[in-house]
């Protein structure tokens, strides 16, 4: 019941962030905002597999890349509809998480973390070399998706309560799936996998949907992303985003359910506020990060809730 | 496509397949031994090739700077070892990378603080600067011969040091079964200590010899730990044999896939797909070539536990 009240408290709170941020002349943070919950987004995506699943993928960002660059490609050859342009970067980085997931799970441990880090750097290489989409440099967008509905992507505040929903969305898929049968059988997986495919559970198959609906939702954080820059370029693929990614679940709380949106805040906000005071932010935030993972490893949001027995 | 540039680009795979040998050869060990991944490896590679810089500046000999900055990094290494990393090792994969890419992200910003953004100077030295001409039509760059110099003598010396040193014997001991190790009387604590200097000394060496070829600036050690990554996985982590198989097969495949692809993809495909395709395909080659060992042979091509 408390956790009814906490969602709807925190939504009532997010949906009324615009209006406030117009009243004080902050619009910058409302795309700002944006840009914290679609990293939660794609958090949160991490935190399913890396967290509930128990699959340390290090190399998430290729999902992220994907989405992003489905947009922008689409973009630039003249789909600019979102209702086309997302669901195909939805569907497309669930196709490649489906690929690269069927290879990495034949692997187990450190040889898992590895081969998933490989696959992102060839898929960061590949983007480097598409001359004919910005190559190194990236690719502008020459606007938003369009929605239509009477709903303008353009003004920010109308984007930020697309991004909302989806991310309301995102989270509330998350707690049904993690409280359905997939998700106890995930877990159980997590915990251990010979005795669950003991019982009679095809483990791979478990881990292979629960890795492709990962990078989908991952892959749907890329599209917004592209849209909420205007940009798409291969340092969102980089091997250091899927740190930052994997960062902002252990930051947040690995396995909670606000887990990934609480880190993504915190590392996002983080960076904005030192870099405000120092050219040399990454040291604090290295620190910090240190001092979360060796004494609290149970993040932020595992703070607050009880441990598991 | 003639003899002599096939001969020169061997070369060049050579040099870069040796200088990644002496960076997987610390990095397989401490995975090996400890089963501990280990980011911060390539901070250790850019805190060896800066320290270099400025010791090499600060005395004016290159001949002088290159032991202070091995003995230096190995130093650091052993410092942050008896530090952080060893609160790692009972940790686990997670919490070790995080850990360890926190580890990058401090060094990368205390080496910013200490000398500033801008890539540092490091020249090679003056008697080597010229090519020497190694055949008829064949002249290859002094200094990169002797970094292939430099990358087989240590490798020998490695090789010395693990087959046929008692300290050497523990090692391999350590690697196949750290427990039975332990057990029978090995001092785990103080043989890591040892091996993450060793470790980051050769790291030094490979950043000091690197140095006045590619930019000695922030952020050198992230993309080449990759590469050192994908060295060790494919060789068998913890195995110095395979660290050597395997840096010399990344170090060829990917100079040789960056020279030639490109012109063998033109002989067959129109010039559009051909400049596009050559370079990607190129550039993800050695991942390519990792996936497909992970697939064929998951342990790396010389398991070192039996």
């Amino acid at each position: 019941m408390t956790h009814r009240i906490f969602a709807i408290v925190a939504l009532v709170v997010l949906a009324a962030l615009p209006p406030a941020l117009l009243a004080s002349d902050q619009d910058f943070y409302i795309s700002f905002a944006s840009r914290i919950m679609i990293y939660g987004i794609a958090a949160t995506s991490l935190n399913l597999i890396l967290g509930y699943g128990g699959m340390i993928s290090f190399g998430h960002a290729a999902f992220l890349g994907a989405g992003a660059y489905v947009v922008g490609i689409m973009m630039a050859e003249g789909v600019s509809s979102a209702w086309i342009a997302w669901p195909a970067a939805v569907v497309l980085s669930g196709l490649f998480a489906l690929v690269i997931g069927a290879l990495s799970l034949r692997t187990r441990g450190v040889y898992f973390i590895m081969i998933t880090l490989a696959f992102a750097q060839m898929m960061y290489y590949v983007f480097i070399s598409l001359k004919e989409y910005g190559g190194e440099d990236g690719l502008n967008l020459p606007t938003r998706s369009v929605v239509g509905l009477g709903l303008n992507l353009k003004d920010d505040t109308t984007f930020y309560y697309v991004v909302l929903a989806l991310f309301a969305a995102t989270l509330f898929g998350l707690h049904r799936l993690v409280n359905s049968r997939f998700g106890r059988v995930i877990a159980g997986i997590r915990e251990n996998e010979t005795r669950m495919e003991a019982i009679g559970f095809p483990t791979y198959k478990y881990k292979l949907a629960c890795f492709v609906i990962a990078g989908a939702v991952c892959g749907l954080a890329g599209a917004l992303i592209s849209n909420q820059a205007n940009f798409v370029s291969p340092k969102l693929i980089e091997w250091t985003q899927s740190g930052s990614l994997m960062i902002m679940v252990i930051l947040g709380g690995i396995g909670q359910l606000y887990g990934g949106a609480v880190g993504a805040a915190v590392l996002l906000i983080l960076e904005e506020v030192l870099s405000a005071y120092t050219i040399y932010w990454q040291l604090p935030v290295g620190i910090a990060l240190l001092a979360v993972v060796l004494f609290a490893p149970r993040g932020i949001a595992g703070a607050f809730t009880r441990k598991p027995k | 496509m003639s003899g002599i540039l096939i001969l020169e680009q061997t070369l060049n795979g050579l040099q870069f397949g040796l200088m990644l040998f002496l960076l997987a050869a610390g990095l397989t060990l401490v995975f090996g031994i400890m089963d501990m991944i280990n980011l911060a490896h390539g901070s250790l590679y850019m805190i060896g090739a800066y320290l270099m810089a400025a010791i090499a500046q600060a005395t004016g000999s290159f001949w002088v700077a290159l032991p202070l900055a091995v003995i230096a990094t190995a130093i650091v290494g052993m410092l942050l070892e008896i530090a952080l990393l060893r609160r790692l090792y009972q940790r686990d994969h997670l919490t070790q990378v995080l850990a360890t890419f926190a580890v990058i992200l401090i060094s990368n910003e205390v080496i910013r603080l200490i000398f500033g953004p801008q890539p540092v100077m490091l020249n090679a030295p003056p008697a080597l600067s010229g090519p020497v001409e190694l055949l008829p039509g064949l002249s290859y760059s002094s200094y990169r011969l002797l970094i292939i110099g430099v990358g087989l003598a240590v490798a020998v010396l490695l090789y010395f040091l693990v087959a046929k040193t008692r300290t050497g014997m523990l090692v391999r001991a350590g690697a196949s079964n750290r427990e039975m190790a332990t057990a029978m009387g090995v001092n785990i604590k103080a043989l890591f200590t040892v091996v993450f200097g060793v470790g980051a000394a050769l790291c030094a060496i490979a950043g000091a010899m690197l140095g006045p070829i590619l930019a000695v600036q922030v952020g050198m050690g992230e993309s080449i730990l990759i590469l050192a990554f994908v060295v060790i996985v494919i060789g068998g982590i913890g195995s110095i044999r395979g660290a050597l198989v395997g840096a010399l097969l990344v170090g060829l495949v990917d100079t040789i896939g960056r020279a030639f692809l490109p012109m063998l993809f033109r002989e067959f495909l129109p010039p559009t797909y051909a400049s596009n395709l050559g370079p990607a395909v190129a550039s993800i080659l050695i991942y390519l070539l990792m996936a497909v060992v992970l697939f064929w042979k998951p342990q790396g091509l010389f398991p070192a536990r039996g």
